[in-house]
């Protein structure tokens, strides 16, 4: 019967696979050949093999049991440039020199970057259909003949579902078959209809979002095209959905149900008429319906020996007595396969009559086989119904959950309904697609709804009793496959009192490996209502089912967005100066700044210290240009301001600048900074670099919802200027040299007033007196174009006093040591204006978002923490942020109870100025406890240290006006 | 994922947007008059009904303007959406599944 040697189990002809070229591969070492259009689980039954790697817990010989993504047992490794582990080897298309091996249910992280590509796509369409068996072939075609755009996913390789598992030829399904073949050619040439195949649609999500992952070269080994994307995510929004999922087969729960040749009868038929593959010579067909009768026959067909069929129902139907009669082989009515017998495969299988009961009744017989083709019914692939909130209900005639309940936009056809004849599926198809494309507002006509043929009877048989009447001892009736659960688990589940099937899912791991329980999830339900002596699955519920539909890698998710790509880098006009002075960089937010800049030989602390003292006793200069910077123009931007700050802003003089403070409602430090007033109507408001988005938002937000009146226009320019600080007590003669037009005298530019001018180069200027530092300072605004120019002129026009470039690390020592606070640093959304110790920004004059919270009880709480600064009291040990606070002669012993916490630190430098280190911190009742002694723990050591105000550093203020 | 229609930009995917909690709550005129507990009722308490729910949402990688939308928070169904100086339309709720547990 075969064609070639080395594939004794690969029929002479048939099958849709390219027998005119050999494909070399090896699988767990061995070398083995296939064609195209194979899998390797269907090149492997070629062999005439079935095994694959043992069971992960029992080491039991396990097979190839399915032909698709229903398949509970086949997973490998498939090597290359980024190895990957858990695919099913029932959807791994053969490629030439393919390597793999089969895995034991655990996979292995290949830690080798990955340097394929994978991208996305977001696309819209009027009609998504996912599913391209007859129902959604039929769909695709009506919606499409409507005029609506299409867009049609599958999941195999294949358009045809269902029909690419029947014989081809004159009878009626051969005749189905064509039809599929002409619709999809039809589909193919319609300009608005995109038909995409090796493509699952895995999610489901609210108004008709649907994600879909292709595989676009994974099946094409080295021949895989350059510059093509390996795999792509479909971001697909669809006004109308159908769903034409189709259904999943049962297998059956009997004693060694998990040896080696125990198939799916729908995969047996399907490895026959897609693969060309007899995966046995000697068979016996188990079931529980008719549809197993079409695989009985397709067997005999090929030249297999079919021992029997073996059939739970007491009667004869019309199909199996027609099949019976034209092929002769015997059935069984009214019994089940209870047991198998073999070693790595099986060799037989034992048949025994069943009572009215379902339990084994009288003698039995035993059959010999390699092959046992079981069909224990069809589960509809309800998944993406689910996911919708779609409700489910059990269909008694069907033995399945079928949907019970309309999705919005959502339509369903064929076998995910329990229509599983191909002239219903047609039907169903053609109405679900113009009910889709009618619902999306073209001109279909719909036609009348398919009358269903009254199902053939089933009689399901969840659980076949093994020998003794202890369900505890049936530990080889196998449930779940890859997860190893047995009847003997689910009837210890049930006799811990656990009822959902939440909760023994979660007990027994059930449905949790990488099928989902595809196979089991219903049988479980089965077993544990016959267990309980229920009436059916329906009465246990089902679990609930999440994206994905199937195992989506990661990096897939990922797409572009790695890398460099992951976020946006920001980068200041100065940044190419600071790379080419050996800066050290540090993220703040999207930005980039330098920390430090460390000269030759110099650790951070060194650079720190050389550049803190440079600040306070000569003359810096920094790029202050990531300063969050807003505009407002507005009759009303004073009124506005005055809103939003916890100070006044409306009478503040043109030409005058003023730090501010402002809150949420809750009275919570929102964010704080300097805002410049540049005339009447218009201000310039600088914010906290991490958080100008979203001050604008919220600027935004009040102007927009509740006091639309207003008339202010906010406008982000932080990217328009570039701004240099030039810090210490000698920047005002390098100023001087810069700006020569500008009067830069103590009382002709006093500190917080703001000048326009025009620098010594050239470039229009605005110079403001502000200080972070408690230095003298000045900030130079220039277009953003102009900026690293104007930084090199400050270094030039500072070289005869040493001017010094100094980075975020100092700048945080030196406005730490001035006890100027961070928000979002010092402060956490907990800390008002008040526990920050800032009671002059609060205004008793007017109101301001949030000031009505300053006065609840909460906030005026004696014990809250207060913002103060910790001194080591041995003036060495450094104090890192994070560092807890606790009382004094609090034992450190958790193990004896929590360690009562008084506060923890937010900022902790070596302050050079000082000679010694200090800390920010906020601790309860702190500005009670100044001169106190309070403990820090450092790690595990408890260190003593003295609470102080946190201006430590000039507490006069004499050195700001240089 | 939700689909918003921006009363300026029109049907537009949720990540556009950013939520803004319960609309129609005005701030109060004179928050000194209130008591600590009707301030508390105004900066923490908003409704949490099942069903239909008046919200803020704002076009942010759009136009950035605020809106206000009726959503049905049991289907996520977006029942309307309208300027923030229109009044809150009537509309019914979205029909739902019956007995299904979410």
């Amino acid at each position: 019967m075969t064609g070639r040697p080395d594939q004794p189990a690969r029929l002479p002809h048939g099958g849709r696979i390219d027998r005119t070229t050999t494909l070399r591969f090896t699988l767990d070492g061995r070398e083995l050949t296939g064609h195209p259009g194979d899998t390797v689980a269907s090149a492997l039954l070629a062999h005439g093999l079935t095994g694959v790697a043992p069971s992960p817990y029992r080491g039991r010989p396990r097979g190839i049991v399915g032909a698709g993504v229903e398949d509970p047992g086949a997973l490998l490794r498939v090597e290359g440039s980024c190895a990957e582990s858990m695919l099913p080897a029932t959807t791994v298309e053969l490629y030439d020199g393919l390597r793999a091996t089969t895995l034991s249910g655990r996979g292995r992280l290949d830690p080798t970057p990955d340097l394929a590509v994978y991208d996305k796509k977001y696309v819209h369409t009027d009609v998504l259909v996912v599913g391209a068996g007859p129902a959604g072939l039929a769909a695709a075609a009506a919606a499409s003949r409507a005029g609506a755009r299409v867009l049609l996913v599958e999941d195999r390789p294949d358009t045809g579902g269902a029909l690419l598992a029947t014989a081809p030829g004159d009878g009626p399904e051969g005749a189905a078959l064509t039809w599929a073949t002409a619709t999809r050619t039809a589909l193919d040439a319609e300009p608005e209809v995109r038909v995409l195949t090796r493509t699952c649609a895995f999610g489901a999500y609210d108004g008709n979002y649907v994600l879909a992952l292709q595989r676009r070269t994974d099946h094409l080994g080295a021949a895989a095209p350059a510059g093509v994307s390996r795999q792509r995510l479909w971001h697909i929004r669809a006004r109308q959905v159908v769903l034409a999922t189709g259904a999943h087969p049962r297998p059956l729960v009997f004693a060694d149900n998990d040896r080696p040749g125990v198939m799916l009868a729908h995969a047996v038929s399907t490895y026959l008429h897609h693969y060309g593959v007899l995966p046995g010579r000697r068979a016996v067909v188990a079931t529980t319906d008719d549809s197993a009768y079409a695989t009985a026959a397709d067997l005999a067909a090929a030249g297999c020996a079919v021992a029997a069929v073996v059939d739970s129902r007491p009667e004869l139907t019309d199909t199996a007595r027609e099949f019976r009669d034209r092929t002769g082989v015997p059935v069984r009515t009214g019994s089940a396969v209870t047991a198998t017998s073999g070693t790595d495969r099986i060799d037989g299988v034992a048949v025994r009559p069943l009572d009215a009961a379902g339990l084994p009744a009288g003698p039995g017989e035993e059959l010999p086989c390699e092959l046992l083709a079981v069909s224990g019914g069809w589960s509809p692939v309800v998944h993406l119904h689910s996911q919708r909130q779609g409700a489910l209900r059990w269909d008694a005639d069907l033995a399945a959950f079928v949907p019970g309940t309309a999705v919005d936009g959502q339509h369903l056809a064929g076998a995910v309904r329990g229509t599983y004849d191909t002239a219903g599926c047609l039907a169903e198809g053609a109405r679900a697609g113009a009910l889709a494309a009618s619902a999306a507002g073209l001109p279909a006509t719909v036609p009348a709804p398919h009358r269903p043929q009254a199902p053939a009877p089933v009689r399901p048989l969840w659980l076949v009793p093994g020998d003794g009447d202890d369900p505890a001892a049936w530990d080889t009736h196998f449930v779940d496959l890859p997860r190893e659960v047995t009847v003997a688990d689910l009837h210890r589940a049930a006799g811990t009192g656990m009822r959902g099937a939440e909760h023994i899912k979660r007990y027994t791991t059930l449905g949790t490996a990488h099928d989902q329980g595809r196979t089991s999830g219903v049988n479980a339900l089965g077993v544990l209502a016959a267990l309980r002596g229920a009436d059916s699955p329906g009465a246990l519920g089902t679990t609930t089912y999440r994206a994905p539909y199937t195992p989506v890698a990661f990096v897939a998710l990922a797409g572009r967005e790695t890398g460099a790509l992951f976020d946006p880098a920001r980068r200041t006009a100065l940044h190419e100066g600071h790379l080419a002075r050996g800066a050290v960089f540090e993220d703040v937010g999207q930005w980039k700044r330098p920390r430090y800049h460390p000269r030759p030989g110099e650790d951070m602390d060194a650079a720190v210290a050389r550049e803190c003292r440079a600040a306070r006793e000569g003359v810096a200069f920094m790029d202050a240009s990531t300063l969050g910077k807003i505009e407002l123009r507005g009759a009303d931007a004073g009124e506005f301001l005055n809103r939003v700050y916890t100070n006044g802003f409306k009478k503040l003089r043109p030409g005058l600048a003023r730090y501010g403070v402002m809150c949420g409602e809750d009275g919570m430090i929102f964010d704080d900074g300097v805002t410049l007033r540049l005339a009447d109507d218009r201000y310039l408001m600088t914010t906290t670099t991490g958080n100008a988005a979203a001050v604008l938002d919220r600027l935004e937000e009040w102007l927009q919802t509740e006091w639309p009146e207003l008339d202010v226009t906010c406008t982000s320019v932080t990217e328009q200027w570039a701004t240099v600080a030039v810090v210490g007590p000698r920047s005002r003669d390098v100023v001087a040299r810069l700006a020569p037009g500008l009067d830069v005298g103590r009382e002709a530019f006093p500190f917080m007033a703001v000048r326009e001018t025009v620098l010594a180069c050239g470039v229009p200027a605005r110079i403001c007196r502000i200080s972070f530092s408690g230095e003298l300072a000045y900030e130079i605004n220039v277009s953003a174009w102009y900026g690293q120019a104007v930084w090199d002129r400050v270094e030039e026009a500072g070289r005869p006093e040493g001017i010094t470039p100094y980075g975020t690390e100092a700048m945080h020592v030196l406005r730490a040591e001035k006890g100027f606070l961070i928000v979002g640093q010092d402060t956490d959304g907990t800390v008002t204006p008040l526990d920050a110790g800032m009671e002059w920004v609060v205004s008793r004059h007017k109101d301001f978002i949030g000031k009505r919270s300053l006065s609840r009880p909460d906030t005026v709480r004696a014990d809250r923490r207060h913002l103060v600064a910790l001194i080591p009291a041995d003036r060495r040990t450094r104090l890192p942020e994070g560092t807890q606070i606790v009382d004094r002669g609090v034992p450190l012993t958790p193990q004896d109870g929590p360690v009562p916490m008084l506060g923890h630190i937010t900022s902790g430098y070596h302050s050079p100025a000082l000679g010694h280190p200090f800390a920010l911190a906020l601790l309860a009742g702190g500005r009670d406890r100044i001169g106190d002694e309070v403990v820090a723990v450092v790690g595990d050591t408890p260190v003593p240290v003295v609470v102080s105000s946190p201006v430590l550093y000039d507490p006069e203020g004499t050195r700001r006006d240089g | 994922m939700l689909q918003l229609t921006c009363p300026w930009c029109g049907p537009r995917d949720e990540t556009e947007f950013h939520h803004g909690g319960q609309a129609h709550v005005a701030r109060p005129a004179d928050p000194a008059a209130l008591d600590d507990r009707e301030w508390a009722a105004y900066l923490f308490f908003r409704d949490n009904p099942a069903g239909p729910f008046a919200e803020r949402w704002v076009h942010s990688l759009g136009c950035r303007r605020w809106f206000h939308a009726v959503r049905d928070t049991v289907t996520y169904a977006v029942l309307a959406t309208y300027r923030p100086d229109e009044p809150r339309p009537g509309v019914a709720a979205a029909a739902r599944p019956e007995g299904e547990s979410r």
